[in-house]
C-alpha cells in the first residue's frame, strides 16, 4: 500500500532523495599522512595539509581509494576507472584551505542500486545515482566562550563517501528501510562503521511532496546532516507536512536548505546557508586525474566478503531458515559468522531457535554486542552439543546458559561441576516414577478413570524428584507405561 | 565594458574581500577592461578540444593507507592569530 | 676582499674545494655586499646573517675533511616564496608578514643537503603576481642598472625581482626563482643574468606558496649558465609528496654545458615578431640566430598559431587558480587578522587589509572566471585554448629541437613608467607565458645591451624534460655574446 498523507484537498506523494555522507574506514586522511580515527586531542589528528598551510599539497590515499570502489561494487554500481577531484570553494570556520576537495563532474563511482525489504514483505528497489570521494570539515566548537567559537582540525581531510540516492524513496519507512540497508552493507564490506552517533554516517534529505499520478517534481528542499535513521523519519514526516500546507494554502515553497529540530519536531530555514552560494567549482590543480585499472577493480571485487542478499539466500538454504530468521540472523555480518560457527556441524533448527531466542535474550540482558558476547561461538555450540546428545535437557541448558554468561565457564564444566547430566538409567527413572505413584494413589486412580490431564502432574512430579535432570523423553515413555499397568 | 558595481560587490562577497564603496566603480573599469581583453579567446575555434588537465607528465600516483603525520598541535597553532589552548578561534559563529 | 665579489658559482666552488678561500669569508663578504648595497636595492626581506655565518663554518669543517656536496659554502638567496623552517617567510604580503612556517620547502631542503649556505629571503612581486616588482608590501626592488647617463630607477622585472637584483649585484652566487609565467626568465633579462624555469614537474612545489599550481615552476638563477646548471641539478628531482612531480631521473646539467649545437635543429616562430617591438630586440634576436648558425645549428622557420592568445588564456587559468589557492589567507590559522564582528567580517576586514591592490584584483577577476555562469566561457574555454598552445610546441618539436625567441619586448623600464593600464603591465610576459602554459622548459641568457646601456635578454624554449638541450644552446649564446658587463651597483665597485 503507497503512503499518503492526507491534506484539505485531498492525498499527496512524498518524493524523498538521500545523500548519505559516510565516513571511509582507513588508518590515514584522505590527502594527508594524519590519522582518520575518530577522537584524540584538539588538534593532534591534524597535519599541516589538513590545517590548509602555504605550499603544502594533498597526496591521495590509496585505500580510500580501494574502499570507494570496494563500495561501489557492493552497490551494484557502475565503476568509473577516470575519476577526477575537484576544488568547492567556499569560506568556513572549520575548512582551512577554503575549498573542499571533491569529486563532482567526474565521481569515482556511478549508478547502482540498493533492494529494500519492507514491514508489508515486499521489495523496493532504490537507485543509487552516484558515490563520490571528498573531504570531511573540522569541527565548531560553540560553547566554551561567549563571543568565540574554538576550531578543532581532526575531522579535517577524512574520507568522506557522499552516496546519493535517486528521488525514489516514497515513505518515511523506505527511507529508513534504504539507510538500515546501505548501512549494513557498508558495514559488511568493512568501508563505513555506519556509527551514526559520532557522525560517520549522516545524511542530507531532499523532501518534496506532489499530488499522486503527478508528472515531474515539485520544488524540494534539503534538511541537512540529520544524524539518526528515526530523526530522518521523522524529518521526512514533518517537512512533507509543512509544504502540503503551503501547497494548499496557495503558496510556493521555497528551494532551501533546512535544519530538523529534533525537539520542536519541525524544520526551520537555514537562510544564513544560502547566502549567495556559488562554488565555483574546477579541476583541482595540484591534482592528476585518477585513472584505475580495471584488473583493480577485478581483484577488489573478488575480495569482497559475501554480501547480505547472498548471505541470506544461503542461510536459507544451506541451515533451513526461514527468510525472515535468515534477515535476523544477517543484518550484522558479525551475528551471521557468529550463527554459522554455532550452527556448522550443529543442528541447524535448535543452532536457530537458541541463537534468536536465549542467546539474544541474553545479549539484551547483558546490554553486550555480539563483537563482546560473554559467549563464544565455540561455547554455544558445545552447549547445543550437550542437548542434541542428550547430556541434557532443554530445560537444564537454559539454566547452563545463565551460568556460562555469568561465569564464563564452559558448558560441560558447569554441567559437571553442579552434576546436571541428565538420567537417562531407565531404572533410576522406573524407582523415581514408582515412588510418584505410590504417594499419590488417589490421583493415579482419577487418571485411570479418565482425567488425561493429570499426565502432566505426574511429569511434573517425577522431574521434580530427579531435580529436572531427567530424561524427558523416557521420563513420558516410563509414566505411560506404568500407568498402563 | 565596465562590470557594474552590483557585480563586483557580489564577487567580492564570493571572495571574501571587504571594499570600501568608493572602490567598487574604479575595479569594476579595471576588472572590466581585463574581461574585454581576454574576450578574444572567443575568436578561437575549440570544436572538440579537450580542456588540458595538467600538463599530463606525471604519473598517477597514490600515498599508501599509514599515518605518517599529525600530533604536531604546536606546529600546527604556531602561528595562530588568536589561539585558545589546543584550539583556533573565530567570533561566535551563530548556526 | 674585492675578489670575492670576482667569482662565479662555479669558480667559488672549485675555490673552496681546493681550499682557496674559505666558506666563511666567502660567506662574509656577500653578507658584507648586502650591508653595503641592499638598504638601496631592496632585493632582501628578510636576512638571515647569523645562520648564515654558522652554516659556514659548518661548511669549512665539511670541506676540511674533503667532504661535502655540490653547494657546500656556496652562498645563496632564497626567494621569500619558498618556505624555510623557523624563518620568517612572507610571499611580500602583509597577510603573511609574520608567517614563520614550521618546514622547509622541498626545493630549498635540496639546496641544504647539498651545503649551501641561505642569506636571506629575497624580495617579490606579491605572492608572484607582477612583473616588475612593484607590487611587493615590504617595498620596490631596484635594478642594479642604469641607463647610460640617468639615476632613474629602474624595475628588475618580475615577480623574481629581488633575487635577480640580488644575483645581478654581487650579493649572492645564485638564487633560488620560481616561474608561472615568465618570473624567472624576464627578471633574469631584465637585470642581466640567467634563469632557467624547468619543466613542468621537474622540480617539487611542496612548500613553495602557491600562485597558480598548474604553472608554478622553481628554478634557478644565477650570473651564468653553469652556475644555473649546477643549482637545477640540486633543486630538481622527484618528490611523493606533489602529486605532479615527475618521477625521472636528473641529469647531470652541468656536463650538457659544452655540447654544442651542431646540427640542433633552431625553431624561429613568426608569431613573436610582436607589432611595435622594438628594433633593437628584432636586431638581437636575429644576432642570436645568427650565432646558432654560426656554431652549426640548422635554423627552421616555425609557426606557434596560438602564440597571441597565451596571455589571455594565461590569465584567466592563472587567476582562477589563484583565487582559489589564495582562500586559505583568512586570519584564522596563520598570518594577520583583522577582527571583526562575525567571522565574514573578519575574512573581508583581513583580506582588504592583508592583500595589496594587485593581489585583490586577481583574485576578483579569478572568482569572477570561475562563478556560475561564467565557468564555460571563460575558464573551460581558456583550458581548451591552452591544449591549442601545448599542441603548438608538440607539433614544432616534430622538426625543430628548440626554439629561440626574444625573453621580454622590451628591457627594463623605470619604476615611475610603469603602465598605469593593468593589461599593458601583463604584456611584458608576452614572450615568457606561452611556454608556461605548455609546460615545457625554457630560459632565458643575457645577450647584450640596449643603446641605453640596458641588459637584453635572449630565451630559449625547449622539449619536455630536455634542459640539457637548452642548457647546451644557451652556453653558445653565452660565449658568442660574451656578456661580461656589470651593473653600475654591483658588489665588486666601491660605492
Amino acid at each position: 500500500m503507497s503512503y499518503r498523507i492526507t491534506g484539505n484537498t485531498g492525498e499527496w506523494e512524498i518524493v524523498v532523495g538521500l545523500e548519505v555522507h559516510a565516513q571511509v574506514i582507513s588508518n590515514a586522511k584522505l590527502f594527508s599522512g594524519a590519522s582518520a580515527s575518530y577522537g584524540g586531542e584538539p588538534n593532534t589528528h591534524v597535519s599541516l595539509i589538513d590545517a590548509g598551510f602555504p605550499g603544502m599539497l594533498p597526496v591521495l590515499n590509496r585505500e580510500c581509494v580501494a574502499q570507494a570502489v570496494r563500495t561501489g561494487l557492493g552497490l551494484n554500481a557502475q565503476i568509473n576507472l577516470f575519476s577526477r577531484f575537484d576544488r568547492k570553494n567556499y569560506f568556513y570556520a572549520d575548512l582551512p584551505t577554503g575549498y573542499q576537495i571533491s569529486q563532482f563532474a567526474h565521481p569515482i563511482v556511478g549508478e547502482g542500486k540498493v533492494l529494500v525489504d519492507l514491514a508489508d514483505g515486499t521489495t523496493r528497489e532504490i537507485g543509487v545515482t552516484r558515490l563520490h570521494l571528498e573531504q570531511d570539515a573540522g569541527k565548531s566548537v560553540h560553547d566554551q566562550d561567549p563571543t568565540r567559537s574554538f576550531i578543532d582540525l581532526n575531522r579535517a581531510g577524512v574520507a568522506l563517501m557522499e552516496i546519493v540516492s535517486e528521488p525514489d524513496i516514497r515513505s518515511p519507512e523506505e527511507a529508513g528501510a534504504y539507510l538500515r540497508k546501505l548501512r549494513q552493507i557498508l558495514r559488511y564490506i568493512g568501508t563505513c562503521d555506519g556509527n551514526m552517533e559520532e557522525g560517520s554516517m549522516r545524511a542530507d534529505v531532499n523532501v518534496s511532496v506532489r499530488k499522486p499520478g503527478e508528472e515531474g517534481y515539485r520544488t524540494r528542499c534539503e534538511i541537512k546532516n540529520v544524524n539518526s535513521i528515526r530523526y530522518v523519519m521523522q524529518s521526512i514526516e514533518v517537512e512533507a507536512q509543512r509544504q502540503i500546507e503551503i501547497w494548499e494554502a496557495g503558496g510556493e515553497v521555497d528551494q532551501e536548505t533546512r535544519l530538523f529540530d529534533h525537539v520542536r519536531s519541525e524544520t526551520r530555514s537555514l537562510r544564513s546557508k544560502e547566502d549567495a552560494h556559488d562554488y565555483r567549482y574546477f579541476p583541482d590543480p595540484d591534482l592528476l586525474p585518477l585513472v584505475i585499472e580495471q584488473s583493480w577493480v577485478d581483484e577488489l571485487k573478488a575480495a569482497l566478503p559475501e554480501l547480505p542478499e547472498a548471505k541470506r539466500e544461503r542461510l536459507e538454504q544451506d541451515y533451513g531458515v526461514s527468510r525472515y530468521e535468515a534477515s535476523v540472523l544477517t543484518a550484522e555480518q558479525a551475528v551471521a559468522d557468529f550463527y554459522e560457527t554455532v550452527a556448522k556441524g550443529a543442528d541447524a533448527r535448535l543452532a536457530t531457535n537458541w541463537m534468536l531466542g536465549d542467546f539474544f535474550a541474553a545479549l539484551n540482558r547483558t546490554g553486550r554486542s555480539i563483537e563482546d558476547s560473554p559467549v563464544s561461538a565455540e561455547g554455544l555450540r558445545e552447549l547445543l552439543a550437550l542437548i542434541s546428545d542428550s547430556t541434557i535437557n532443554g530445560k537444564i541448558a537454559k539454566e547452563v546458559l545463565e551460568d556460562m554468561v555469568e561465569t564464563g565457564e564452559s558448558a560441560s564444566a558447569i554441567v559437571e561441576r553442579k552434576g546436571l547430566r541428565q538420567v537417562t538409567d531407565t531404572g533410576a527413572i522406573e524407582n523415581s516414577i514408582r515412588e510418584i505413584l505410590a504417594a499419590n494413589a488417589d490421583k493415579v486412580a482419577e487418571y485411570k478413570s479418565g482425567k488425561d490431564k493429570l499426565f502432566g502432574f505426574f511429569v511434573g512430579q517425577t522431574m521434580k524428584a530427579m531435580k529436572g535432570k531427567g530424561n524427558p523423553a523416557l521420563v513420558n515413555e516410563t509414566l505411560k507405561k506404568l500407568l498402563s499397568e | 565594458m565596465s562590470l557594474d558595481a552590483k557585480t563586483v560587490t557580489r564577487i567580492a562577497r564570493l571572495a571574501r574581500i571587504g571594499l570600501e564603496p568608493g572602490e567598487v566603480d574604479a575595479l569594476g573599469k579595471e576588472m572590466g577592461s581585463i574581461i574585454d581583453w581576454v574576450e578574444q579567446l572567443n575568436e578561437v575555434d575549440v570544436t572538440d578540444v579537450p580542456p588540458m588537465i595538467g600538463t599530463g607528465l606525471a604519473k598517477p600516483r597514490l600515498r599508501e593507507d599509514r599515518v605518517t603525520d599529525g600530533n604536531r598541535r604546536d606546529d600546527v597553532l604556531s602561528n595562530a592569530p588568536d589561539r585558545e589552548g589546543p584550539f583556533y578561534t573565530v567570533p561566535k559563529v551563530v548556526e | 676582499m674585492s675578489g670575492m665579489h670576482d667569482f662565479t658559482l662555479a669558480s667559488a666552488r672549485d675555490a673552496l674545494k681546493a681550499r682557496k678561500i674559505s666558506a666563511v669569508e666567502l660567506t662574509n663578504a656577500h653578507l658584507d655586499a648586502i650591508e653595503r648595497l641592499d638598504g638601496r636595492l631592496n632585493s632582501f626581506i628578510t636576512r638571515t646573517p647569523d645562520q648564515a655565518r654558522a652554516a659556514a663554518k659548518a661548511a669549512d669543517e665539511v670541506l676540511a675533511k674533503g667532504e661535502g656536496g655540490a653547494l657546500t659554502g656556496i652562498p645563496l638567496g632564497i626567494k621569500d616564496l619558498f618556505c624555510t623552517n623557523g624563518v620568517r617567510t612572507t610571499a611580500a604580503s602583509k597577510i603573511l608578514g609574520n608567517f614563520v612556517p614550521p618546514y622547509e620547502s622541498t626545493v630549498t631542503s635540496n639546496l641544504l643537503r647539498d651545503g649551501a649556505v641561505f642569506l636571506g629571503k629575497l624580495n617579490l612581486d606579491e605572492f608572484a603576481m607582477g612583473s616588475a616588482n612593484l607590487t611587493s608590501a615590504f617595498g620596490p626592488v631596484e635594478n642594479p642598472w642604469k641607463r647610460n647617463g640617468s639615476d632613474a630607477k629602474l624595475v628588475p622585472g618580475g615577480s623574481s625581482g629581488g633575487s635577480a637584483a640580488a644575483v645581478a649585484a654581487g650579493l649572492v652566487l645564485g638564487a633560488t626563482g620560481t616561474d608561472t609565467g615568465g618570473s624567472i626568465r624576464q627578471p633574469a633579462a631584465f637585470t642581466g643574468i640567467a634563469g632557467i624555469k624547468p619543466t613542468y614537474g621537474r622540480c617539487s612545489r611542496f612548500g613553495t606558496i602557491a600562485f597558480a599550481s598548474s604553472l608554478d615552476q622553481a628554478g634557478p638563477m644565477a650570473r651564468n649558465l653553469q652556475d644555473c646548471a649546477i643549482l637545477l641539478e640540486s633543486m630538481a628531482g622527484f618528490d611523493e609528496r606533489d602529486s605532479t612531480s615527475v618521477d625521472t631521473p636528473v641529469p647531470n646539467y652541468e656536463a650538457a654545458l659544452t655540447r654544442g649545437v651542431k646540427g640542433l635543429r633552431v625553431g624561429i616562430p613568426k608569431e613573436y615578431h610582436a607589432p611595435g617591438m622594438p628594433a633593437e630586440i628584432e636586431a638581437l634576436w636575429q644576432q642570436g640566430i645568427n650565432w646558432l648558425k654560426a656554431a652549426g645549428a640548422e635554423i627552421v622557420d616555425i609557426s606557434l598559431p596560438h602564440t597571441k592568445y597565451g596571455l589571455p588564456t594565461y590569465y584567466i587559468a592563472a587567476l582562477a587558480e589563484a583565487s582559489s589557492n589564495l582562500a586559505r589567507y583568512d586570519g584564522v590559522r596563520f598570518g594577520e587578522r583583522v577582527n571583526g564582528s562575525s567571522l565574514d567580517a573578519l575574512y573581508e576586514a583581513t583580506r582588504a587589509a592583508g592583500f595589496g591592490e594587485e593581489v585583490k584584483r586577481r583574485i576578483l577577476i579569478g572568482t569572477h572566471v570561475l562563478s556560475s555562469g561564467y565557468y564555460d566561457a571563460y575558464y573551460l574555454r581558456a583550458q581548451k585554448v591552452r591544449t591549442l598552445i601545448q599542441r603548438d610546441f608538440l607539433n614544432a618539436y616534430e622538426n625543430v629541437d628548440v626554439i629561440l625567441t626574444p625573453t621580454a619586448p622590451s628591457g627594463a623600464f623605470a619604476q615611475d613608467e610603469k603602465p598605469t593600464d593593468p593589461v599593458q603591465m601583463y604584456l611584458n610576459d608576452v614572450f615568457t607565458v606561452p611556454a608556461s602554459m605548455a609546460g615545457v622548459p625554457a630560459l632565458s641568457v643575457p645577450a647584450g645591451l640596449d643603446a641605453r646601456g640596458v641588459p637584453l635578454g635572449l630565451q630559449l624554449i625547449g622539449k619536455f624534460f630536455d634542459e640539457e638541450t637548452l642548457i647546451a644552446a644557451g652556453h653558445v649564446i653565452e660565449q658568442a655574446a660574451s656578456f661580461t658587463h656589470r651593473p653600475a651597483i654591483h658588489a665588486g665597485v666601491s660605492a
